[in-house]
């Protein structure tokens, strides 16, 4: 067990500055407005620095810088760019354990999955996207003798991405590095919740990039979100979030004609199947940590496994060492190794958790683990701790509908597979789905059956850059990772050539 | 149809302090209404636009128009009609928290945000609403 030092005190292996203005055009430029915004640390609730508050003044320079440089950038080899995907990746890599202070202290998640999942992740999935554009091939049909269709990819030109704050780092990368890879100029909006560790990222690897290629500005989502997703100088938005703003977000592209991805959540079921409890080996041990995969980053994740479905078989048992397994759940100080559930990101969130586990107990449903707000004692008193919480329920209350995106699961039981399947898609949502059986044809059939993007079979939570993440239904629109991606961020540049001198005949 | 005398029954609420942030937002942008989000990260919020600024349509369900004292025009609160049919059982009170909100709500910038408090309605209400 190891305690990282807080950033900014003396032992601390990184810093954060006392304030962070915008990044445009290749350096830091103050807030058009002059005003900044305080940014509070989730682990203590105090304010660590201060960010720029960002306005349409500061987004349309920002789309200056970022159309002047985009040009060029989209003209760049695919070898060079991705030479620099790799360089970037590389710096991160060499200082992985500061880029994981930052993002724990920032967010509030714990170090063990920074150090483990986070930043590896995005490490790799910069290096994915450098090796996916360098593969990536246009197309040539050759419609008779003398004329040929050719399919180049094109960059759109200037983008938008607005990033969410459960994973800020690796949720900026996930979007920046496909876009980069395509030869895109971007505007890109931090949450307001975490906007300061993309900056420490920046201060790293910001020479790598030519100036105006990427550019990121802060504040809040009325002030400086709309004025970006609005825009007609962009080509794309790409949003991660929740339904109404991607609705909203959607009304504005429809207005400039502009597509959009969206990835806007789920309530995803996780389905364990009578034969999970056959045996006691390996195997019921790997469900058991799947069942309490809703407590990964505090429950903060759009795949959350927040509904656990158990068939009625081995109901009991299973449900009973779920809760012995979920109640060895170490929760404490983010940057103590030892600690697998941290702060929640703000202070509305863990409201509207505790919101839910109101409702929940008023609907009915039974706390058997958990359902209150924790207090860790010392400086952590000022921080978003919640317990780790199951409820015992049935599908139709609000806790089984909605993503309370905190660190609760809902139980209920099924009888047999198309009951499982029945209850699994009964959501307005279809983002991921968490199907455990040793039998094969049952977890195919159940995997095809399930209306979601992501089926984790005998898995979950897992994140490879070369597996296709998005959602069915209300999830949103789109696909993030794999290098289908490239293709969400270019055009589809057709030349139709003849080499005939004859004319057609027509005329 | 209720009397004149009887309190009106209504699936939103909406407390002291959420309707004194709605009076400071009317005065500062103008007419409001609110949109129920779901989904993750922000989702469950209510968010809150300048009446208008989102296109409501056949999708989506009117629950109240909010009579907020101070606030000449009443607050209109939506939500999807889908999203509706789970909640529908549920009476809604808008509060108000200190936080950092993402998405575009207008109190956001504040360090204040919107916030739903559930509760079960009541077999009398649930008839008078039917």
């Amino acid at each position: 067990m190891a305690r990282f030092a807080a950033p900014g005190t003396p032992d601390a292996l990184m810093s954060y500055q006392n304030r962070y203005d915008h990044w445009i055009g290749g350096e830091y430029r103050p807030p058009a407005g002059g005003k900044y915004f305080e940014n509070p640390t989730p682990v203590t609730g105090q304010t660590f620095c201060e960010i720029a508050r960002g306005t349409a003044e500061d987004v349309e320079r920002a789309l200056d810088a970022a159309h002047r440089a985009a040009p060029a950038w989209g003209r760049t080899s695919p070898a060079a760019r991705a030479e620099i995907l790799n360089k970037i990746a590389d710096r991160m890599e060499g200082s992985l354990t500061e880029l994981a202070v930052a993002e724990s202290w920032e967010n509030g998640k714990p170090i063990r999955e920074t150090l483990a999942a986070d930043i590896p992740l995005a490490i790799d999935h910069l290096r994915y996207f450098a090796g996916a554009v360098r593969a990536q091939e246009g197309s040539l049909a050759e419609l008779d003798e003398d004329t040929v269709a050719y399919h180049f990819h094109e960059p759109l030109g200037v983008v938008a991405q607005i990033i969410p704050w459960n994973f800020p780092i690796l949720m900026a990368i996930w979007k920046l590095a496909p876009a980069l890879a395509a030869g895109n100029a971007i505007v890109l909006k931090p949450a307001e919740q975490t906007p300061a560790s993309v900056h420490y990222l920046m201060s790293l690897v910001a020479d790598l990039l030519p100036p105006g290629v990427l550019n990121i500005v802060n504040g809040f989502g009325v002030e400086a979100g709309k004025p970006l997703a609005s825009s007609p100088r962009v080509a794309k938005v790409a949003f991660t979030g929740e339904t109404t703003t991607g609705r909203l977000i959607m009304q504005y592209a429809s207005e400039n004609i502009k597509p959009v991805t969206l990835e806007l959540g789920g309530k995803s079921p996780n389905i364990f199947f009578d034969d999970v409890s056959r045996e006691r080996d390996d195997f019921y041990d790997k469900a058991l940590e799947g069942f309490t995969m809703f407590a990964l980053n505090q429950g903060e994740v759009c795949t959350c496994p927040s509904r656990a479905l158990i068939q009625r078989g081995h109901y009991d048992e299973f449900l009973a060492a779920a809760l012995e397994r979920t109640g060895r759940i170490v929760q404490g100080h983010p940057l103590d190794t030892a600690t697998m559930l941290g702060a929640q990101a703000s202070n509305d969130q863990l409201e509207k958790i505790l919101s839910y586990l109101d409702i929940g107990q008023a609907e009915g449903a039974k706390v058997l683990l958990g359902g209150e707000r924790v207090d860790l004692g010392g400086e952590l008193s000022g921080g978003y701790y919640v317990q780790p919480t199951i409820f015992e329920g049935s599908n139709h209350m609000r806790i089984f509908q909605e993503e309370i995106f905190g660190p609760v699961v809902s139980v209920a039981p099924f009888d047999d597979f198309d009951d499982a399947i029945r209850i699994a898609n009964d959501t307005l949502y279809g983002l991921g789905a968490g199907v455990w059986t040793r039998d094969a044809a049952q977890a195919y059939r159940a995997g095809r059956a399930i209306q979601a993007g992501r089926v984790w079979t005998n898995c979950y939570h897992l994140y490879p850059a070369h597996a296709a993440f998005g959602g069915y239904k209300g999830s949103g629109i789109g696909r993030e990772n794999h290098k289908m991606m490239l293709d969400h961020y270019q055009q589809t540049k057709n030349l139709l050539v003849s080499y005939s001198p004859k004319a057609m005949g027509f005329f | 149809m209720t009397t004149p005398d009887a309190p009106a029954v209504s699936r939103v609420a909406v407390t002291d302090a959420a309707a004194a942030l709605m009076r400071a937002l009317y005065q500062a942008h103008g007419p409001l209404m609110f949109h129920q989000s779901g989904g993750c990260c922000d989702g469950s919020s209510p968010m809150c636009y300048l009446e208008g600024e989102f296109r409501t349509g056949a999708s989506d369900v009117l629950l109240a128009r909010l009579e907020v004292p101070g606030v000449a025009q009443p607050v209109s609160f939506w939500m999807g009609a889908d999203q509706f049919e789970r909640w529908r059982h549920t009476h809604l009170t808008v509060d108000v928290v200190p936080g950092r909100g993402s998405g575009f709500s207008l109190e956001a910038p504040e360090g204040v945000r919107f916030l739903i408090r559930s509760r079960l309605l009541t077999d009398a209400e649930e008839a008078a609403l039917a």
